[in-house]
């Protein structure tokens, strides 16, 4: 189960990796870099520590969990590409009047002239997360 | 909209939504919590995936930026507080199965 799991967790780094790549390609180098070392790096610590911490499943569990997912899921895959099918060949986009651009196109002015409310939520986000996590490992008292 | 960005806007769409069914897919399918944070953390990365297309059709590439860096912040916090409620669970009950964590049903 524990390499199954490092499995995914890879595999959600290498999501993160590409879609780095394609934040870049789309003119946003700045998310792309956050995109890749957070997501992609810091992420990835956090969800292997998590990983570690937890113990490895039986190979009987495993396989009747398998048994039991796919006796309850077997036709989501085919749900998956069915509707990737149907989105290709139906899709159409509507033709929408985008508005002119703003003046600010930098997004150091936007961040801290337009949108610095958003840092303080930041700030407040970091904090409530670092006291949440203080109160989820608290040893308990004697 | 150009005929190209339309064409770009389309393809994007579509793999944004297959990452979207991928990532409900992941929670609906799976019985371990950290598998059910990952499929979590797909979903997420559609919607930023989307906000970048926005921004970068609708020439607005700085404001969908600062906005993916505050979404960016949320789910590395939102991320680590999971992981550590399901630490948390673990630990009390020896399982991260989410049908066997029943303490606080009524």
């Amino acid at each position: 189960m524990t390499v199954r799991l490092i499995r995914s967790i890879v595999g959600l780094a290498l999501t993160s990796v590409a879609l780095s790549a394609l934040m870049y390609r789309l003119g946003s180098p700045l998310a792309a870099v956050f995109e890749l070392s957070v997501c992609a790096g810091l992420m990835s610590v956090i969800f292997i520590t998590t990983v570690s911490f937890t113990a490895r499943v039986s190979k009987e569990r495993l396989s009747v969990r398998r048994r039991e997912r796919f006796m309850k899921f077997w036709y989501l895959p085919f749900l998956v590409i069915a509707s990737g099918l149907l989105l290709s060949r139906y899709l159409r986009i509507p033709q929408f009047k985008i508005p002119a651009p703003s003046g600010a196109q930098d997004v150091r002015n936007v961040l801290w002239n337009l949108r610095h409310v958003d840092l303080f939520g930041q700030i407040v986000m970091l904090l409530a997360g670092a006291f949440g996590v203080v109160v989820l490992f608290k040893e308990p008292k004697e | 909209m150009s005929p190209e960005l339309a064409q770009l806007f389309r393809y994007f769409i579509i793999f944004i939504i297959l990452l979207s069914i991928t990532g409900i897919y992941c929670i609906l399918a799976t019985f371990n919590l950290i598998r059910a944070l990952i499929g979590l953390e797909i979903l997420i990365k559609a919607v930023t995936l989307l906000i970048i297309l926005a921004g970068y059709i609708s020439g607005r590439s700085a404001l969908a930026q600062s906005i993916v860096i505050t979404l960016i912040v949320v789910e590395i916090v939102f991320m680590a507080v999971a992981c550590g409620v399901v630490l948390w669970a673990f630990r009390h009950n020896r399982t991260i199965d989410p049908r066997k964590l029943s303490n606080l049903k009524g």
